[in-house]
């Protein structure tokens, strides 16, 4: 096997890993990284993602319109519970970790009784392709550029734009915004609904590759939040780089050792990040700009 | 009408047991307030539940089968269930809770190893009695337990050996990281060996992992003839689709796939091509046995996704236990292991004719090898009839001298007198 084979395949597994991690992690980062909100049924809002997309796509959907219905459909979820719930405890933060532990037992038991144990896969598209000695899913190679384009996405939408400059000041002062004239409640409930429809994102474009389960959402809850702690507020500067330093621990422990080691790589990655930068990367690197 | 006949009505209420026909009088209000309870402990919701839904419904529909035809020795069966949502301290609170508060007078429970370890420390404090219900990787030798799932030496001493002389002897095994995927892992090494093959590799997955990237290329990098899947849960599950759009394209081996979590079903084809599975039951078996009972399950539960080989061993337990009790006209468990110690509590199950091995509580099986095609249809290349779980009596141990009350493994074996 020549060194070519290896690059691509140490690179490959990065990709694969840097995008499980980041679109795990988008929606979470809005909702807890920006927002504050601990938002504990965040894998809900991807397991509701991940069923509608299937539901469309037996419906006889293409696969990209269905993963399209499973974002609109889990941000209005989101638009929901937010009025229902999260606004009544935006400064109450320690209350809306039980609320939305609650949410999401809700939501599992829920799903079990009112869908069934289990939903059928609906395949992953595109096949596969081979380097060297190893084949490949060409789809996994479609999650990592779509981790890149939502965090290219996300960095235009709150940089460039008016809605993205509005959120922020409402986000840091809350007053102030609203005395220049800002309708700070819509935003917040755009803003949740943006969070929640990136994390319905997720769960559509992993169904294809996934068992569908009303558990499924806590396979991507312990990645997500690790991935957002150490990231810290800023969404683009935090979850990029986070998703990036992880993804390399992980591919390279889990090579090295298996899964068990790629686990516990990831946490003392997490354990040394948040020890040293209290602030995740994004309060480091923000500090060495200004 | 007299109070008597009231509270009759009323506890046939409360325990939703059925005695058609029978006359609403003294008789019934006796035979009412004196059932004999099974404590019913599997996992409703969580990670296992898509595997033991369909093992609570079984038991229901041969409770209510038993209860129609009279009960056993006349005293109705009443389920006394709890969901223990796949948590393993859920089986410890609750298998307290039926022994001591509820006082069952005998317990079906259990998916996971873990949690039947959780549990039977319980059950041999308490001087329980408890079946489980569900393949595992063999060993337990305990008097408090009877197990009527099917165990290594029935299901992989008849997969290994079939698989390396139609595939190749190079063997790679993806097993969960509990006790059950090492202790089977164990095995298979052990089989393999003894078959002259070799280990082209081992991954432990811990529970819960769904992404398969990195394990995918290790299988490809140690180029085995076949891959034996021990995955366990609905997370793990993910490994097919994802090892299929890798196009990894190896025969697959296992114990616990199709006749557990009926993967062929949830996945879409062909995923699963080629995966080869000894059970000893599962709802494709073509047999007037199996059919009749997979009529009876569709009746009373239509929108079950699956029956398989759990829900059957469940359901046969139902009836194992009612021959034994009536034969021992007695619900103490000590009256019903000297029924079993003379060696000829069988029956004809859906799967065919199964008996209790005196010596490990244990139970005979008929091991069906069904493989999967690429639409994900099922076919039975082989069948292999009345499969004793030998091992553990071999080994030493014999439940009808000796209670240790502990699990052995092919490295820790029983200890020679």
């Amino acid at each position: 096997m020549d060194i070519a084979t290896h690059v691509f395949s140490a690179l490959y597994q990065f990709g694969d890993a840097f995008a499980f991690l980041v679109l795990s992690a988008c929606g979470l980062a809005v909702i807890f990284g920006m927002m504050g909100v601990i938002n504990l049924a965040h894998g809900e809002f991807i397991m509701c993602g991940a069923y509608v997309t299937a539901a469309a796509v037996h419906a006889g959907l293409p696969l990209p319109l269905g993963i399209l219905a499973g974002t609109v459909v889990s941000a209005l979820v989101g638009v929901l519970v937010e009025l229902a719930v999260i606004r009544h405890l935006y400064d109450r933060p320690l209350d809306t970790i039980v609320a939305t532990w609650g949410l999401s037992l809700i939501a599992t038991q829920g799903t079990l009784i009112m869908v069934g144990s289990t939903m059928a896969g609906v395949g992953t598209p595109f096949g596969s392709f081979q380097v060297g000695d190893y084949s490949y899913s060409i789809y996994r190679l479609v999650l990592f550029c779509a981790a890149l384009g939502v965090l290219a996405a996300l960095y235009a939408l709150f940089n460039w734009t008016r809605f993205g400059v509005l959120a922020r000041a409402t986000i840091q002062v809350p007053h102030m915004a609203a005395a220049l004239g800002v309708d700070t409640r819509l935003i917040y409930s755009l803003t949740f609904a943006c969070g929640a429809g990136l994390a319905g994102l997720a769960g559509g474009l992993y169904a294809p590759t996934m068992t569908l389960v009303p558990t499924m959402g806590a396979t991507f809850i312990m990645e997500a939040f690790v991935t957002v702690v150490i990231g810290g507020a800023d969404v683009f500067l935090g979850t990029a780089p986070a998703g990036g330093v992880l993804a390399v621990v992980k591919s390279v422990m889990t090579s090295w050792q298996g899964q068990l080691f790629g686990q516990i790589g990831l946490l003392v990655a997490v354990i040394i990040v948040v020890r040293v930068l209290p602030k995740g990367i994004s309060g480091f690197v923000l500090r060495e700009r200004t | 009408m007299s109070k008597s006949v009231l509270r009759g009505l009323r506890a046939a209420a409360l325990t939703g047991t059925l005695v058609l026909g029978s006359p609403v009088g003294s008789q019934f209000a006796i035979a009412a307030e004196n059932p004999i309870k099974l404590g019913v402990l599997e996992d409703q919701s969580g990670d296992f539940a898509a595997a033991t839904i369909g093992k609570v419904h079984a038991i229901q529909l041969a409770a209510d089968e038993i209860n129609k035809a009279g009960g056993i020795m006349g005293r109705p069966l009443e389920l006394v269930p709890y969901d223990t949502q796949s948590d393993n301290t859920r089986y410890q609170e609750f298998m307290r809770r039926v022994l001591q508060r509820d006082k069952v007078d005998v317990v079906f429970a259990g998916f996971s190893s873990a949690s039947r370890e959780a549990y039977r420390p319980i059950v041999d404090q308490f001087n329980g009695f408890a079946f489980y219900n569900n393949q595992y990787e063999g060993g337990v030798c305990d008097g408090h337990m009877i197990v009527t799932g099917a165990v290594p030496e029935q299901q992989f001493s008849t997969l290994i050996p079939y698989m390396m002389e139609k595939y190749g002897k190079n063997v790679y095994t993806l097993a969960a990281d509990y006790n059950f995927g090492q202790i089977s892992a164990e095995w298979v090494r052990k089989i393999v060996k003894e078959n002259g093959g070799k280990m082209a590799g081992e991954e432990f997955i811990p529970l819960g992992v769904s992404q398969f990237s990195q394990s995918i290329q290790n299988i490809q990098k140690a180029k085995p003839d076949f891959v034996v899947t021990l995955l366990v849960g609905t997370a793990q599950a993910s490994y097919y689709e994802q090892a299929a759009s890798a196009n990894v394209n190896l025969p697959m081996a296992s114990s616990v796939n199709v006749g557990q979590g009926y993967e062929h079903k949830r996945f879409k084809p062909p995923s699963l091509k080629d995966m080869y599975v000894t059970t000893n039951y599962i709802e494709e078996i073509d047999s007037p046995k199996s059919k009749e009972f997979y009529a009876k399950f569709k009746a009373k539960f239509p929108s079950e996704p699956y029956v398989n080989q759990e829900a059957e061993n469940s359901y046969l337990a139902v009836y194992l236990y009612k021959q034994m009790v009536e034969r021992a006209k007695s619900t103490k468990r000590e009256d019903i292991r000297k029924v079993i110690a003379m060696g000829d509590v069988c029956m004809d199950a859906p799967e065919g004719k199964v008996c209790i091995d005196p010596k490990s509580q244990h139970m005979s099986h008929t091991i069906y090898l069904a493989k999967v095609g690429a639409d994900h249809s099922i076919s039975f290349p082989k069948t292999w009839e009345d499969i004793k779980p030998y091992w553990l009596g071999e080994a030493g141990c014999d439940l009808t001298k000796k209670d240790p009350m502990a699990q052995y493994t092919p490295s820790n074996p029983p200890p020679k007198p």
